[in-house]
């Protein structure tokens, strides 16, 4: 199993006192499976990505990867996890303004030191960002720049990717198109994908679905 | 990892060559004022040690003619007979060619250890130095004489500048003075039971080495001065590179964060951004070391007048720096990025993974801080107060005069805040309000270049009025004490007595300039004997007297003592000094005295003569209403050379030429101060128009055009100016009063009256305006013609 999650517990201090965002998650993924996570808003959902990523650390459970638990990792040890292992797709994009398109993709497989030009270029061209590749992500329509964030995801070659509501900016075609070329390219890379979404329909097209409300699976 | 890193913070100034040229310019411009300065200080000092240590200068107890410049050879050898360890030095003026220079004549066999070559016995040096008559030159004049001697001439850099030294035979015959001696300096080691100096040669004195003044220790005040002006330069500067880091951090808080998502360590992140500062740092530093050395090199010979007009103290005309101060220079570019950059630093260091990456609202930032900055204001004002009250000594001055700059910089921002939120209040149509409301939300990202503008324009008002009340002050002065229409100059007693005879009946008075060097109340003092007359009792004013001062001078039944005595031994009107053992005087009256930094005393001519009766007098102020027939008369009658008579009007000329250039180099780092701030606002507002693109895309979304905001922007420039000036006019009287009532007290030992000079401030505040509109119009120009796409893309992207 690539992604093993058991009794995942999280919780933050609010203005109106402790809030109990997961409450005992137990979640498992295996290696070119697609999981969609659904729920409302508040409900939960990115802050399991943000665990399962390595951004945050819970409170108590466990996140296991490979086998490896990532819950005990330093600072250190989860920059890693995200520069080899899991890749992370937001809602923001979150493309670096001051590099062009070309450097944006290349960037995190730079980063681990696995930077391959010819899949750089191939995820380019079956992204539709070729004739892009020397723009800034300001000169980009939300949706291409969107389609970067996903090159750049894939051209570092992780084994699990995570997609937070990665079609939330986008209308309603434009985001159907970038979720079909996404899941291509999961299936192609054989890596797991585990997305956050609002929409029942996006949802739908992933294999397995499971639905987050009030910090617990449904 | 490292290399994709750089390449994305690299990325980032690529891509706003602006901010990189703002943060590069402003450590740059700040490290060049300071290492400048740095650099005229180290010249300066270097001369000063050449001085003590080559020729002993205040180092050794000397023995000098009563009278005169020189003394007979045999003097000295009588002194030698009777057990007195001295060597002889003879010191003149020599031409070589176009060059002028002070050549010294020692004889390094009986110059005490340490003096001159002598330090380097056993060198071949000294012996060509006796045998062969070989002349050490300092470099600047090596080159001259070589030219216009026989001997050989070796160029060390180690000796003061514009001086030669050889052996004191081979000076005598070059100089033309046969057999005659400037001076002895004693050996620290004296035989007992020698003989008497006044029994052996009464027509010499002995000057202790306390009395020859440090020059080193004379002239710190100034160098202090320039330090404080350099450190107020580099703080504008810091500004502009704290506001440069600061912005560019700010608007780099979504790159670090996708760094850090995509796997970048976040130490390793630290660690590169302090590494990419480095090099900015150095590259920056670099180019200000150069910049420093030409602004030291092209200020150098306006100091090196001041030195010599003020002190007496002789530098170098050429700047020759070394490893040291480069390095130093490279160190405080260092310290300066890391005193910029340290809070931005320390802010991406605690920045959550999670945290938003969009550049804060530094409004919302400034405002949490605003109660913190309020208390630091208080206790930086407070404890100026108290440093000015309480403390004690120059460096307790500046310490309260910082505080008192820094907290009024700090304070600024909140002022502004106030009035303008009072503005917003009281506007009337929504498009005041919207510009009041818009121009308070601009504060945060202007309040460093308005903290440089107010430094600047409070350090221009501040240093004009104390350097025009200075003036005015010094021009009274010198009305007050240069009366006589001529002066005279002698070269011996005989022709100082036959000038007198021929001068009385063609002068309405002849006041013979009297004095000798001593220590009076512990402090080394010029002691004047006065020949009592209107010449004195009409035009000198007192700032502190008791009775009929003159009067009780004349009788030598009381004494005037100048400013800088009275402060330093705290004696007034009322105390008694000390003149010698057996005589002590009531002090009559404390004059104002700002021609020197030395203590003076003011006795009656009789009991002068009194004291030291083989004084003679070789110079002589000569009272006249036709000064020019009377200086005829001295020339074809008597047979004096021109050059031996002065007149009033150019003696004066003289000392206000040397006053202003006492303050040229204040002035040029006045100016660079307030150039650097009027940088520092247009880089500001060069860097927040990119970013006002989407605060201004609604304002012209709901109607108000393109051109009519740029008009507003320009406005509001003028009006953040004009506020500024407004805090920046009384901090300037409030800095200029603590310069002439504090700073220059302790620094010169005088208090200067303070005169306000409104035409100035006008003519300030005018410039300052104009600068801050100049500094408006480009930005202003871009968003005015900012394209309606670019607006658009506002509304398009925010998502």
């Amino acid at each position: 199993m690539l992604l093993e999650i058991t009794d995942l517990k999280k919780s933050y201090i609010g203005p109106d006192g402790r809030i109990e965002v997961l409450r005992g998650i137990d979640l498992s993924i295996d290696s070119g499976q697609t999981l969609a996570l659904t729920g409302e808003s508040g409900s939960g959902k990115s802050t399991l990505l943000h665990l399962v990523g390595g951004l945050d650390e819970a409170d108590e459970g466990r996140i296991a990867i490979d086998g490896t638990d990532i819950t005990g990792l330093d600072d250190a040890g989860r920059a890693a996890l995200r520069r080899e292992t899991v890749s992370i797709v937001f809602q923001q994009f979150n493309l670096i303004p001051s590099l062009d398109v070309a450097a944006n993709i290349a960037f995190q497989a730079r980063l681990a030191g696995k930077h391959d030009a010819a899949r750089a270029q191939a995820l380019a061209d079956a992204l539709g960002l070729a004739d892009q590749l020397g723009k800034y992500p300001e000169d980009l329509s939300g949706g291409q720049q969107q389609r970067v964030a996903i090159a750049r995801t894939l051209a570092a070659k992780p084994r699990l990717v995570l997609a937070d509501e990665p079609t939330g900016n986008l209308d309603e075609a434009t985001a159907a198109n970038v979720l079909e070329q996404m899941l291509a390219l999961v299936a192609e890379t054989g890596a797991a994908l585990m997305m956050a979404t609002h929409s029942p329909g996006l949802a739908a097209r992933l294999d397995t679905r499971v639905h987050l409300s009030l910090g617990r699976l449904a | 990892m490292n290399r994709a890193a750089l390449v994305a913070f690299w990325s980032f100034w690529r891509r706003n060559p602006l901010q990189l040229f703002t943060l590069v310019a402003g450590l740059a411009l700040a490290t060049a004022l300071w290492s400048g300065v740095q650099a005229l200080n180290a010249e300066a000092r270097a001369s000063y040690d050449a001085a003590a240590s080559v020729l002993g200068e205040g180092r050794y107890d000397q023995v000098v003619p009563r009278a005169g410049e020189s003394f007979s050879q045999d003097l000295y050898l009588d002194l030698r007979r009777n057990g007195w360890q001295a060597g002889p030095v003879l010191e003149g003026q020599f031409t070589a060619g176009a060059t002028r220079l002070r050549l010294v004549g020692i004889d390094p066999l009986t110059a005490p250890a340490g003096l001159g070559p002598v330090s380097r016995a056993g060198d071949t040096a000294l012996q060509d130095m006796v045998t062969a008559g070989v002349i050490f030159a300092h470099p600047d004049v090596a080159e001259a004489l070589r030219d216009a001697v026989s001997q050989t001439v070796v160029a060390d850099s180690g000796l003061p500048p514009d001086t030669a030294l050889t052996d004191i035979g081979a000076a005598q015959r070059l100089l033309d003075r046969p057999d005659e001696i400037s001076r002895l300096v004693l050996s620290e080691t004296q035989p007992m039971g020698r003989a008497p100096l006044d029994e052996v040669a009464p027509d010499l004195v002995l000057q202790p080495s306390q009395q020859s003044a440090d020059i080193a220790q004379l002239t710190d005040s100034f160098h202090l001065n320039l330090t404080a002006f350099g450190m107020l330069s580099f703080a504008v500067g810091i500004f502009i590179v704290h506001g440069a880091i600061g912005l560019a951090f700010e608007q780099r808080r979504g790159m670090v964060r996708t760094l850090r998502t995509l796997g970048l360590p976040l130490r390793r992140l630290i660690g590169l951004m302090v590494l990419e500062l480095l090099i900015l740092a150095l590259v920056a530093g670099g180019i200000g070391v150069v910049l420093g050395y030409m602004i030291a090199a092209s200020l150098l010979p306006d100091v090196a007048a001041t030195l010599e007009g003020l002190y007496g103290a002789q530098i170098s005309g050429a700047l020759n720096l070394n490893p040291s101060w480069w390095m130093s220079s490279l160190a405080i570019a260092l310290l300066g990025t890391a005193l910029a950059a340290g809070g931005a630093l320390w802010r991406i260091a605690r920045m959550p993974v999670l945290a938003s990456g969009k550049a804060r609202a530094w409004a919302v930032d400034s405002g949490r801080l605003r109660g913190l900055q309020g208390g630091a204001v208080a206790v930086l004002l407070a404890g100026s107060a108290v440093l000015i009250v309480l403390g004690d000594g120059l460096i307790a001055g500046f310490a309260g005069l910082a505080c008192l700059l820094i907290g009024a910089a700090l304070g600024l921002p909140l002022i502004l805040d106030v009035t303008l939120s009072l503005a917003q209040r009281r506007a009337r149509g929504v498009r005041w309000q919207w510009f009041w409301a818009d121009t308070r939300q601009q504060l945060p990202g202007l309040r460093l270049a308005l903290m440089a503008l107010l430094l600047a324009m409070a350090a221009n008002v501040g240093v004009s009025t104390m350097v025009s009340s200075f003036r005015l002050t010094f021009i009274g002065f010198l009305d007050q004490r240069l009366t006589s229409e001529l002066y005279v100059g002698v070269k011996t007693e005989d022709e100082a007595t036959r000038l007198q005879q021929f001068a009385g009946p063609r002068t309405d008075a002849i006041l013979p300039l009297l004095s000798v060097d001593t220590r009076l109340a512990d402090q080394p003092t010029q002691l004047f004997g006065a020949r009592v007359g209107p010449s004195y009792s009409d035009n000198w004013t007192f700032i502190a007297r008791d009775g009929p001062v003159w009067d009780r001078v004349e009788r030598g039944e009381a004494v005037i003592i100048n400013e800088q005595l009275a402060r330093r031994a705290d004696l007034w009107p009322g105390d008694s000094l000390d003149l010698t053992p057996d005589v002590t005087l009531p002090i009559a009256g404390v004059v104002g005295d700002y021609g020197n930094p030395e203590g003076q005393a003011v006795i009656g001519e009789t009991l002068f003569r009194n004291l030291h009766p083989s004084f003679t007098a070789t110079r002589f102020g000569l009272r006249s209403d036709t000064p020019e027939a009377l200086r005829a008369a001295l020339v074809d009658e008597f047979g004096l050379d021109p050059g031996q008579i002065t007149d009033q009007a150019g003696l004066k000329r003289f000392s206000l030429d040397v006053f202003e250039r006492t303050f040229t180099v204040t002035g040029a780092l006045n100016i660079l101060t307030l150039a650097v701030a009027g940088f520092a606002m247009l880089m500001s507002l060069l860097t927040i128009a990119g970013m006002r693109v989407p605060q201004l895309a609604p304002a012209w979304a709901l109607g108000i055009t393109r051109s009519e905001l740029g008009r507003l922007e320009l406005l509001r420039a003028v009006i953040l100016a004009a506020l500024s000036l407004l805090v920046a006019l009384p901090l300037g009287l409030a800095l200029a009063w603590m310069l002439l009532a504090v700073i220059n007290v302790e620094a010169f030992g005088w208090r200067l009256p303070m005169y306000l000079f409104p035409l100035d401030y006008a003519r300030l505040s005018a410039f300052a305006l104009l600068a801050a509109l100049l500094a408006a119009l480009w930005p202003a120009r871009r968003l005015a013609r900012t394209p309606a796409a670019h607006l658009l893309k506002v509304f398009a992207n925010a998502n």
